[in-house]
């Protein structure tokens, strides 16, 4: 009887923080959804202003500098949007050397999941020693797209990370859109190694062109979905407590 | 457990694929009529001289005599001379005679080049320009066997026309032209190492005999230079002194020559970088050609018309006028136009037809083969077949006006005659690229229905085992229809078509079984789910994968770059693992007892465990990307991959390699790989206990597998040796190039031979307290166990199997030699190597099969096998930390049920093998070397030598299909990691640690599971073989279809053919396994009861 009437009061419960969380879910998406929007549009920013400011800029030509203006937009824009809307784990020191601390602990991860990214694309068959660069601006650009993004919302915490990416990990809808445009970003440079071999001849074939193009619009269609996505399944997300 | 049904079904699904295949390889692969005449001197009676009455054999030839010299492989390059190039490359600039007597005497000689029609193997060139038709595919599986040509050729024409042919040199001719030689003297070819015994005997006959009289042709066949090729590429000194020795040898035929000799030096193919033929790239079909005489042989100077590329065809008809013989009937060639006169010019030139009369007998050869052709067989289109008869009408209206009129044949009839026979020539060439729809569609319903089936039996295995007799309908079926069919086609058209009685009888009993399994499902699933395995996990994304891999085959690129695409989805499909199993939360401990779950719904495992396991996982992983990284350095390259490639410096001979000191870390490189495998498996075996029974399987274990590898580490040794370094010793080495591998392969034949004899590695210990008896043979006490009398034989096995085990156990913790037995009553007897008793015998076998594989293989692949064992151990080891890890969410292993993913990774692990140990999926890269393993002399037979290529070939498949049920038995053996250490638990949890011995407890679960990977591991082979059936009808009009769809296809079916026999075989051995651990514990049931 007692575990009834517990049940019965859970179910209560969960029914009213469901009702009284939709309108907060709305404003919550809306701001997702419009944080996406600017920073898919730094993005074309990024494709667009140097094409205008410099001569001889094009995508495929002078490719790692696009890949690096995009790199570093994205990376300034996701910084600051994280910081305005102040999603960041809440900290429980506010001391200077605390914060220093993590901030050279965010380089050191960025730079290590760099190593890591170059490391896995080269098992993946990239070439070792020649176009090194190359390979390593697509690390570079892949971290942007991923590791940045966890470092924004969850800080220098490898196990946090870990965990944000299980089935049940997610505990917001920022976790949520993490996992999505983080799978869509690798998911993206992983089908865009396919056309490689391909006997096309295309400009757009040439390592690691079709990778970081095939990230690129990973990310984007990611950053696309992933307000949609959560506004469709509102109903079935239910986020733990922290 | 069902041993017999397990099989029966085995064989029938793999039966099936066979039929399938072999229908549709029936209709693909192309197939040519022969025309069995002979052409005959009235068939080339000239109109005009039918009036004067002078038959043409008769009439004064052109050219009493010839000598053709046949340079194999003598490449267009080769015979090229270019006076400014400074530093020629070995092959370069040998053969300066050839430019020399061009620039001398231009109107005696001129040089050409030869282009060869693919396939450009030896043999069929030879029947090539000696028939002067076109080859079809299918001819070049006949390399083995070169059995007697029956078309009409040149040889025969000869032999007709009273010519007295000689012949030496390579004894394929006396293979393809038996008894029709004036005389012969053959010196054997196979030996590819051999580069002087062929060359040799021909210089010391060849000049005595062009001094005698008793010889109108004579035929050389020099193979100095394809073996050459073959042994060291053409990049090498040795082909430079080749060479050069071959200037020498035209030279000097050239000042034996006479006014009425003809000399002809041609090559019958090119090689490519590599010194490999048997492809269609320009380097290997543009061949030389070189026409001398020291009468004037070119009545016009040279002029821009006159063609310098000239179809090895051409040759046949050209010689046959020059030599006044008619024209093979069956030859589709053109005559050389530039070494006729033109008209009116005839009589200045001593005999023989001009340029129209040489035309017009050709285009009436050429036109009646066409004829008798078209009468034979219905695969030239009717549409082309009359245009081709309106154009010979208005050719022969045109030339026989002009004869009666008297005047010369113009330009213009001269041209349209060339038109005719090129485009006859065309009509061939594409027709005989004909195909049998039907039954290639046939063929492609079979093997989708039998992918069909396969995933229907491993949905369905334990139902279908557990009904037992599922399989006599179908298989009875099966038979009556094809006896209907067979009678049928008896009745109505006379003979029996084998294909259509064998695809009937597998589509009926298909379809059949399919029928009866839908309706039992339907069933089921109305009744109760119990049927239902496990749902499936990873099948998604290994499904995906197998899916890329399917659409992979059907895009040229991808066949071509096929080596590293396998091992992207391979990598891909290997890191997705981990990702999956944290998505599910599984990979890392729950971070505290959660106390809202309600205990005891799920098992569970300690904290502990799962870091643990984890951390086996990724570590394996680790293992898998380093070897799969590693392994690309192995890979050899195709010709299409042109220069962006870099063949693997693992694939030449240790004898190829020059420098001492790289051969020397090559050859250390190989003996510590060597080493690593056998010890690798040695130490696994010591591991779980399973070297110390006194059985023969451990005989095999202990001394035949280290003793094997030693004699492979000393064959290498002697055949990596310098050709000229130890003279004194040349008897020896040769001796021992035959015997040291003959021994290894005896010693593995005896390894395995016992390890069929007596496949148990189990010893079973009875303690005394007192102390431990060390042999088997003392006598022991009697054991007490715990099972008492009163109960079944079953319940007392029951027993046993844990308290044995658990001994075991203890015994691989504390040694063999302490054991605390007797202290609480327990009983004292140990069984070592109990838990593995059914891994360790087909390890063994897989080791011991896979040293036999390697001796086979140039020497410094021996890395790659041992890339290829520790994958396959990083792959199992995966396998078996996700199944400990997915059981948290549920009984996974009780079923014994291997997932989709790790039967798609194995079978991708094989492929990518096949690629990593050197083999492409063409023709030329096939490693005829391996032939010569302990056969250093060649062989006298075909049927050892193809095997042991075969063998050689598919060694990665053999290897990873015979250890596939490995993969069943690796979760089992890797139980005891967790509970070894958690046995503090007591006696309770020691009735988990039994290994093995689970699957003996439930031998209904143990079969089924055994038919479901097998017929798993079929389907994901047979998904593949499909994938490339389906780019070979699809793409048969594809410019890359010979090049690439048709040997993919072939190199896959074969792959599948081989690759299912050796699952049978895996199979079977753990059915043997299974039978003998039967009989053992029959054996000890009646001492416990005593």
């Amino acid at each position: 009887m007692n575990y009834q009437l517990n049940l019965f009061s859970t179910y209560i419960y969960v029914c009213f923080s469901r009702i009284s969380s939709l309108s907060m879910w709305d404003t919550e998406i809306r701001g997702m959804a419009s944080a996406h929007a600017i920073i898919a549009s730094s993005i074309f920013m990024a494709t667009i202003l140097p094409a205008i400011l410099l001569e001889k800029f094009s995508v495929y030509g002078s490719h790692l500098v696009w890949l690096y203006s995009v790199a570093g937009s994205v990376a300034v824009v996701n910084i600051a949007v994280f910081w305005l809307l102040g999603i960041s784990p809440p900290t429980k020191r506010h001391t200077l050397s605390h914060k220093v601390s993590k901030l050279v602990r965010s380089c050191l991860y960025f730079l290590l999941s760099c190593l890591f990214f170059h490391t896995v694309v080269v098992l993946y068959g990239a070439p070792l020693l020649e176009s090194a660069l190359e390979t390593f601006s697509l690390a570079v650009l892949l971290s942007t797209m991923t590791t940045l993004r966890c470092l924004c919302m969850l800080g220098p915490n490898v196990q946090a990370w870990i965990r944000v990416f299980s089935r049940d990990g997610a505990m917001s809808v920022w976790d949520t859109s993490l996992q999505i445009t983080t799978g869509c970003s690798v998911l993206g440079a992983w089908l865009g190694a396919f056309p490689i071999p391909l006997d096309w001849d295309r400009p757009w074939q040439v390592w690691p062109i079709s990778c970081t193009l095939g990230s690129t619009v990973g990310f984007l269609t990611g950053l696309l979905v992933a307000p949609v996505w959560i506004h469709w399944h509102r109903k079935q997300l239910i986020y733990k407590s922290k | 457990m069902k041993r017999l049904p397990v099989l029966a079904f085995l064989v029938w699904v793999c039966a099936l694929f066979y039929v399938g295949i072999f229908l549709f390889v029936g209709g693909f692969l192309l197939v040519r009529l022969e025309v069995n005449r002979t052409s005959t001197c009235e068939d080339v009676l000239l109109p005009s001289s039918a009036g004067s009455g002078s038959d043409f054999c008769h009439a004064q030839p052109r050219f009493r005599r010839a000598v053709v010299l046949i340079i194999d492989a003598l490449k267009a390059d080769f015979a090229r001379y270019d006076p400014s190039n400074l530093s020629p490359r070995p092959y370069e600039n040998k053969l300066p005679v050839l430019d020399e007597l061009v620039a001398s005497r231009p109107a005696h000689g001129r040089l050409f080049t030869f282009q060869a029609d693919p396939p450009t193997t030896t043999m069929q060139r030879i029947k090539g320009f000696t028939t002067g038709s076109l080859p079809t595919f299918i001819d070049v599986g006949n390399n083995f066997a070169s059995s007697a040509i029956l078309e009409d050729n040149l040889i025969h024409q000869l032999g007709q026309a009273g010519k007295r042919v000689v012949f030496m040199g390579d004894d394929t001719w006396e293979n393809l032209f038996p008894k029709k030689f004036h005389r012969s003297l053959p010196f054997p070819s196979f030996n590819v190492k051999d580069l002087h015994t062929v060359d040799n005997g021909i210089l010391q006959h060849i000049y005595p005999t062009m001094k005698g009289d008793d010889w109108d042709v004579l035929i050389a066949h020099f193979l100095g230079v394809d073996h050459c090729g073959h042994r060291y590429g053409p990049d090498h000194p040795a082909m430079a002194d080749k060479l050069t020795q071959m200037n020498g040898v035209i030279r000097s035929v050239v000042e034996h020559l006479q006014n009425d000799t003809l000399l002809v030096v041609m090559g019958d193919h090119g090689m490519t970088d590599t010194g490999d033929h048997g492809g269609e790239s320009p380097k290997e079909t543009e061949a030389a050609l070189f026409l001398y005489s020291p009468s004037p042989l070119f009545p016009a100077p040279e002029t821009k018309a006159d063609p310098t590329v000239v179809p090895q065809t051409d040759l046949v008809p050209t010689l046959a006028l020059l030599l006044g013989v008619p024209i093979p009937y069956s030859s589709v060639g053109q005559v050389l136009l530039p070494l006729f006169p033109l008209p009116g010019q005839a009589e200045g030139q001593g005999g023989g037809p001009d340029r129209a009369e040489a035309l017009w007998i050709n285009v009436k050869q050429v036109n009646r083969f066409l004829e008798t052709y078209s009468s034979m067989a219905k695969d030239i289109p009717p549409d082309r077949l009359s245009e081709l008869q309106a154009a010979f009408a208005r050719v022969s209206a045109a030339y026989l006006s002009a004869l009666h009129q008297g005047e010369p044949a113009s330009p213009e009839l001269i041209r349209s005659m060339q038109a005719y026979l090129s485009s006859v020539r065309d009509t061939c060439r594409a027709s005989w690229a004909r195909f049998h729809p039907v039954k290639m569609a046939a063929g492609l319903v079979l093997l989708a229905g039998a992918c069909l089936l396969c995933y229907v039996l491993s949905e369905l295995s334990s139902a279908v085992l557990a009904e037992g007799g599922v399989l006599r309908a179908p298989l009875v079926v099966g038979l009556c229809v094809a006896g209907c069919v067979a009678v049928a086609q008896l009745s109505s058209q006379g003979y029996v078509d084998v294909h259509w009685c064998l695809a009937a009888a597998a589509a009926s009993s298909e379809v059949l079984f399919l029928w009866r399994n839908c309706r039992r499902s339907n069933r089921s699933s109305s009744s109760s789910q119990k049927g239902r395995v496990a749902p499936p996990r990873l099948l998604s994304a290994a499904l995906v994968v197998l899916l890329l891999r399917c659409a992979s085959l059907l895009s040229d690129s991808y066949v071509i770059a096929e080596g590293r695409a396998v091992t992207f989805l391979l990598c891909s499909l290997g890191l997705y693992v981990p990702l999956r199993l944290n998505w599910d939360g599984l990979l890392l401990p729950p971070p505290a007892p959660d106390s809202q779950k309600p205990p005891g719904a799920l098992p569970g495992l300690p904290a502990w465990v799962v870091r643990r396991e984890g951390a086996a996982l990724c570590l394996s992983l680790c293992v898998l990307v380093g070897s799969l990284y590693l392994s690309l350095a192995m890979h050899a390259c195709r010709e299409e991959q042109g220069g962006t490639c870099q063949p693997s410096p693992f694939l030449s001979p240790l004898a190829r390699v020059q420098d001492s000191r790289l051969r020397n870390m090559h050859y250390l490189l190989s003996v510590a790989a060597l080493a690593g495998w056998t010890h690798l498996l040695y130490r696994w075996l010591r591991h779980y206990g399973n070297l110390n029974s006194p059985g023969v399987a451990v005989v095999a274990a202990r001394w035949l597998l280290p003793g094997a590898a030693v004699l492979t580490g000393l064959h290498w040794a002697v055949g990596s040796a310098p050709e000229d370094a130890f003279r004194g010793l040349a008897e020896l080495i040769r001796l021992a190039q035959s015997a040291l591998p003959r021994a290894a392969c005896a010693v593995l034949g005896l390894g395995a031979a016992l390890l069929w004899l007596d496949p148990l590695t189990v010893f079973l210990k009875h303690r005394a307290p007192a102390g431990p008896h060390r042999a088997a043979s003392a006598p022991p006490p009697p054991p007490s166990y715990r099972a008492s009398i009163g109960i079944s034989p079953q319940a007392e096995l029951h027993h046993l199997i844990p308290q044995l085990y658990q001994r075991i156990r203890r015994s691989l913790e504390d040694g063999p030699a302490e054991g605390g037995a007797g202290e609480d009553g327990r009983p004292a007897v140990e069984a070592y190597g109990l838990g593995t008793v059914y891994s360790a015998p087909l390890l063994l076998f897989a080791g011991l099969l896979g040293l036999g594989l390697l001796l086979l293989h140039p020497e410094s692949m021996a890395p790659a096998f041992l890339l290829l064992l520790l994958e396959a151990a990083a792959l199992l080891h995966i396998h078996a930390a996700c199944s400990t890890l997915y059981s948290q969410q549920g009984d996974y292993s009780k079923a014994f049920s291997v997932p989709w993913a790790p039967v798609v990774l194995w079978s991708l692990a094989a492929t990518q093998f096949f690629h990593a140990t050197g083999h492409l999926p063409t023709f030329p890269s096939l490693q005829w070397g391996a032939a010569f393993v302990g056969f250093p002399d060649g062989h006298t037979g075909t049927l050892l030598p193809a095997t042991l290529v075969t063998l050689n070939t598919f060694s990665a498949h053999i290897l990873f299909a015979v250890a596939c049920p490995l993969l069943l038995f690796w979760p089992l053996v890797c139980e005891v990691r967790w509970n070894r250490s958690g046995r503090s638990g007591g006696g309770e949890e020691s009735e988990d640690v039994i290994m093995e011995m689970r699957l003996r407890e439930n031998p209904q679960q143990f079969s089924s599971a055994l038919l479901q990977l097998a017929v798993r591991y079929l389907l994901v082979s047979g998904a593949q073989v499909l994938a490339s059936v389906c780019a070979a009808a699809v793409l048969r009009r594809h410019l890359m279809v010979w090049q690439v769809f048709a040997p993919k296809l072939m190199f896959e079916a074969s792959g599948f053919v081989v690759g299912s026999v050796c699952l049978l075989l895996g199979v079977t051995l753990i059915l043997r396994v299974d039978m003998a651990v039967s009989g053992w514990f029959k054996r000890l049931l009646p001492d416990t009861s005593r």
